[in-house]
């Protein structure tokens, strides 16, 4: 018996047929001991009781493109809301024969925001891109110069308005968290204090409040005369709200930085602002991009909480369209709609947040 | 001993002071962890620090670039004074260079870029000059091949000799290495301390606070023994070897060289 023998043998032999394939499968993760095999029997029935008649109601007897008329005979779900309905629910209350330039606007920001994805992409030409592109996005929406007609911002809503306040509500946001976050570890007094103070009044109430103080309380302070956009004025409530939680999710991130980084960046002579700049934050800010993700994705739902001071964000418009007698009771299939909409922007930021995570990984 | 020619003792005599401790304190909180400490070093002058753990010989290495900050006497680097002044801080600094047990690599930079970020944003060297300058550092320490790799992928004697070398990249006039193979592999240690020292040999400044006795032989012009935040004894390596005055000093000696 040489070596070579004993290769061979240990080779030849296959794993127990009882532990791979999909009886092994089964046999660990869904009928090993007697409770878990029951449990799984008990959520089988369930399920069988539930997907068979989903699907009968979502796909086989549900009408996609049809008047409200021919829903009311079937059983199935009326998809049809959404495309009879489509253009209000995007566009709100934007002029009909206009709605191209709102169309046109959110085009321009989704392109920006894919291209700005990449981190290749990040050169001093996309700063311009973007200056252009939001020029371009505030003469379309507002209009009023090249012939464009007039619009004024309280016609604005839905879709667009939902993605306005949340991306410029993101992006102000996260610079102005890490800014409280670093004023909250501040030498100085004054500067801690206040952070502390603004950041723990703002996490103390409720973003609905905050809309309130902007849209109803806020205006009896500015002098006669001058008035602040309604949709400005969420915007600005909106940045304050996640700031403050996103300063905290940064506080976490720095205070997570061994001191053996401060004092090398020290030790080189690097200055306070140099440190953070070079060393500290973007450590510190990788570290809690997870957190910061969930920071920012419950932001972005929590923009449609704007209804409370009557802006017409995506979630009013379908709402409203409910409240059409033509298409009332079909709230489960606008609502599942509206899920889904939802969904898939919650789903890129987490899926983007992953892959900034795996670009930015150094092997520690 | 050879190493040692290159300052013979007129020269120490005539060279001036670069780093000058005048009656220093240090309290922390309550605790006075460094008592009365008086120290010059001189030119080209290679000092071991050594003594018992919670001796403050760290902390004293740690004074001189102001990591910590003493609350009586003077401590002079380079005819500047070390008060609150930041600026005058930020320039001593850059001057003395500091090498740490755990190394502390920036890991999210890779290897040449940890070594070129002093340089280009503390002394304004353009990024091309400051990455040729990386480079030949980095040949310096014999690790040129791993320039385009993150600290987190390099061994811990690897990491210490980039971290050697980022710190004479800002060509400082004195180095001070706070126990620079204390946290490494014994079959590390020597890599490490062969470059420091031919860094030795090229006449650097050189503070260490080491237990690597060996080292201290071969390399210091002089060793300081320290105890409960004192010098306690001061003597040429043959002396402090062979002839140590104190008890304390025999009884550190006898510990750690069996």
């Amino acid at each position: 018996m040489g070596k070579k023998a004993i290769e061979s043998v240990q080779q030849s032999i296959k794993p127990p047929i009882a532990q791979v394939g999909l009886i092994g499968w089964a046999r660990t993760n869904l009928f090993n001991g007697w409770l878990n095999s029951l449990l799984t029997l008990v959520m089988l029935y369930i399920l069988w009781q539930i997907i068979p008649s989903f699907v009968r109601w979502a796909f086989i007897n549900s009408h996609w493109i049809s008047t409200s008329e021919q829903c009311r005979d079937s059983a199935g779900a009326c998809w049809s809301i959404i495309p009879a309905n489509i253009r209000f629910i995007t566009f709100g209350f934007f002029p009909h024969d206009q709605q191209l330039r709102p169309l046109v606007a959110m085009i321009i920001l989704v392109v920006l925001l894919f291209y700005s994805q990449n981190r290749r992409h990040w050169k001093k030409s996309l700063g311009w891109a973007w200056m252009i592109g939001l020029f371009s996005m505030g003469l379309l929406m507002k209009g009023g110069l090249f012939g464009l007609a007039s619009v004024e911002s309280n016609e604005w809503g839905g879709l667009p308005l939902t993605l306005m306040l949340s991306v410029f509500g993101l992006t102000a946001a996260y610079p102005l968290g890490v800014i409280l976050a670093l004023g909250r570890q501040s030498k100085m007094r004054v500067v801690r204090l206040f952070c502390v103070v603004y950041i723990e009044l703002i996490r103390g109430v409720p973003l609905i409040s905050l809309l309130f103080m902007s849209s109803v309380v806020f205006p009896l302070f500015l002098p006669e005369g001058v008035t602040l956009n309604k949709i400005f004025r969420a915007q600005i409530a909106i940045i304050l709200f996640t700031a403050a939680y996103v300063a905290e999710v940064v506080r976490g991130g720095l205070q997570g930085m061994s001191r053996g980084q401060f004092e090398a960046a020290e030790s080189l002579g690097l200055n306070y602002y140099q440190t953070m700049r070079l060393i500290i934050l973007p450590q510190a800010l990788k570290m809690v991009i997870p957190p910061t993700v969930s920071v920012l994705i419950s932001a972005f739902k929590d923009t449609s909480l704007v209804v409370i001071i009557a802006l017409y964000d995506v979630l009013k418009t379908t709402q409203s369209v409910l409240s059409d007698p033509k298409w009332m009771g079909y709230s489960a299939e606008a609502y599942i709609f509206l899920g889904i909409v939802y969904f898939t922007c919650c789903f890129f930021m987490s899926n983007y947040s992953r892959r900034l995570e795996r670009e930015l990984y150094t092997g520690n | 001993m050879n190493d040692k020619a290159d300052i013979s003792v007129e020269d120490m005599a005539s060279s001036d002071a670069i780093i000058e401790i005048i009656n220093m304190h240090k309290w922390y909180g309550e605790f006075h962890v460094l008592q009365d400490i008086n120290l010059v070093v001189r030119k080209k002058e290679r000092i071991v620090i050594c003594g018992p753990s919670g001796s403050g010989k760290s902390t004293l290495i740690r004074c001189i670039n102001r990591l910590e900050e003493h609350q009586r006497g003077q401590i002079i680097v380079d005819g500047i004074e070390l008060t609150n002044n930041l600026k005058n801080i930020e320039k001593i600094r850059a001057e003395v260079g500091m090498v740490f047990q755990h190394f502390n690599l920036f890991p999210h930079l890779t290897i040449v870029e940890n070594l070129a970020l002093g340089p280009i944003w503390v002394r304004k060297v353009p990024k091309k000059k400051a990455e040729e300058t990386a480079m030949y550092y980095l040949e310096k320490v014999h690790i040129a091949e791993q320039a385009k790799k993150f600290p987190g992928q390099l061994s811990g004697g690897q990491q210490q000799r980039v971290a050697i070398a980022r710190s004479l990249c800002m060509a400082p006039n004195v180095m001070l290495f706070d126990e620079p193979t204390s946290a490494l592999d014994p079959e590390m240690i020597k890599e490490v301390l062969d470059v420091m020292i031919e860094l030795a040999r090229e006449g650097m400044t050189m503070i260490v606070v080491t237990h690597e006795m060996g080292f201290a032989r071969s390399v210091a012009h002089r060793v300081l023994f320290m105890d409960e935040g004192k010098i306690v004894e001061e003597n040429t390596p043959e002396e402090f070897f062979h002839h140590p005055v104190h008890d304390r000093t025999r009884l550190f000696l006898s510990q750690i060289l069996q």
